[in-house]
């Protein structure tokens, strides 16, 4: 069974209709990349597996459970599918430490020296460990979006979500970023990207979904969909980013 | 020329540190019940029903587009015809904490428009409730960048309790009205007065920069 089972979804803003029937399986353990032109469709499909946009049409189910949002565990599903933002929105006037054991903490109720155990455990993770007691204005862009990262992680998600995370950051540091991405996938993550990272997508997603004017217009594995695009937008897209 | 001399308000000492520490207790009262109604009043004009934001709304103008005096004789003279009697200072406290009030609902407003909705979504999308995301993510930079303006108009509150000499609450300035009346030393009496006020002020300035210095102590970048 799919992790995440999308259905014929569609969403409009007012009267533009950017979701048009939407279908797409997301199985435990895969790496897919939404890619596609902007206006196309890819953040808020994200958005609405996470819940954070109501659908209009057709379903969404995330391990089985439709998701809604005024579904009555919605508190408890957010903490299963981590969602990060490519402006990092950490809280600046937490520590890095606290921004990532806010959650746990509130929600958790977690002790305070578990809560430090944990935040430096997901900070190892992402390299960071050292700027545990640091804010985020003393951190690089790249550095905040790794903290922002390993405060996903701490909610310990079976699914994470990534909006665009390296187009905020300047080209020398979007490196960092890809490689805790690289170590999330060959932990065994499942990972959701819409990004313009198109070595990350080759290299190391294990399925590409190219959206096209609120469609999936192609999917597949990632050597077949960038050596053979099937349709002229895609053709156009990979000529257009190589 | 009648020279000054400030010898004959000497005895009056104990009624002078009387007076302060009334007009010390009657802004830190009427602070306390405005900076409630502030931070409560603006979160429900952001979220609240619409009959609560028009009647939030409706509080704000009528506080703030009418003389504080008036505001005060109709809790002192006015809601006593309600069945609400009180003494002038209670009278005191609750027509400065509504005058208050309604210049802080403004404050935090502001302060919480500043925040981004991303930091809210942020928040959400950690499983926190809307009350933790509004008191630990939204609240502390709203209050941040809020601050100055807050003090400021703590300041003008603490000046303001000397209206409450109108309705006979024994502040610092019904204090000076007292000792005039029985010394005819009207310059003396009222410089010794503006001199206590101003070190008040001066005092409670302090106190602000040390507690802001404390209190928001995260870096910004700007």
């Amino acid at each position: 069974m799919a992790l995440v089972d999308i259905r014929n979804v569609t969403k409009s803003y007012g009267s533009t209709q950017v979701l048009k029937g939407v279908s797409l399986d997301i199985k435990e353990g895969e790496i897919v990349t939404i890619i596609g032109k902007s206006g196309s469709g890819k953040s808020t499909l994200l958005r609405c597996i996470n819940a954070l946009e109501r659908i209009d049409g057709g379903e969404i189910t995330v391990e089985g459970q439709p998701v809604r949002t005024d579904m009555p565990n919605l508190r408890d599903f957010r903490q299963r599918v981590g969602i990060v933002f490519q402006a990092f929105n950490l809280f600046p006037h937490m520590t890095v430490e606290r921004n990532i054991t806010l959650a746990p903490v509130l929600n958790k109720r977690i002790a305070k020296a578990e809560g430090r155990a944990l935040a430096l455990d997901v900070l190892e993770r992402v390299g960071l460990a050292d700027k545990i007691d640091a804010y985020p204005a003393q951190l690089s862009g790249g550095q905040q979006q790794r903290v922002a990262i390993a405060r996903c992680l701490a909610m310990r998600p079976h699914l994470m979500l990534f909006d665009e995370v390296t187009s905020a950051l300047d080209p020398e540091l979007v490196g960092e970023v890809l490689k805790v991405m690289e170590d999330m996938a060959r932990q065994g993550m499942t990972m959701v990207l819409v990004t313009h990272e198109m070595g990350f997508a080759r290299n190391v997603a294990s399925k590409i979904v190219f959206m096209h004017q609120g469609r999936v217009w192609e999917e597949g594995p990632p050597a077949e969909l960038f050596a053979n695009p099937r349709t002229p937008e895609l053709q156009s897209f990979i000529a257009s980013v190589r | 020329m009648q020279t000054l001399n400030f010898q004959q308000l000497w005895r009056y000492q104990d009624q002078l540190i009387d007076g302060t520490l009334h007009t010390l207790l009657l802004t830190l009262v009427a602070a306390a019940i405005g900076t409630a109604i502030g931070v409560a009043a603006a979160a429900a004009v952001r979220s609240g029903p619409r009959p609560v934001r028009w009647a939030i709304r409706g509080y704000v103008e009528l506080i703030r587009n009418t003389p504080s005096l008036i505001q005060l004789f109709v809790v002192f003279f006015v809601l006593p015809g309600f069945g609400l009697r009180m003494g002038a200072f209670e009278a005191a406290s609750i027509a400065l904490g509504l005058y208050f009030g309604a210049y802080c609902t403004e404050i935090v407003r502001a302060g919480l428009d500043a925040i981004p909705g991303s930091q809210v979504e942020a928040g959400q999308c950690l499983g926190l409730t809307r009350w933790q995301v509004f008191r630990h993510i939204v609240l502390p930079p709203a209050l941040r960048s809020v601050y100055p303006a807050f003090t400021s108009q703590f300041v003008l509150l603490l000046l303001g309790t000397s209206l409450a000499s109108q309705i006979s609450a024994e502040e610092l300035f019904h204090t000076g009205g007292f000792i005039e009346t029985r010394t005819y030393r009207s310059f003396e009496v009222y410089a010794v007065i503006c001199g206590i006020y101003f070190a008040l002020v001066m005092t409670f300035k302090l106190l602000f920069a040390a507690v802001g210095h404390l209190a928001f102590r995260w870096p910004v970048r700007r």
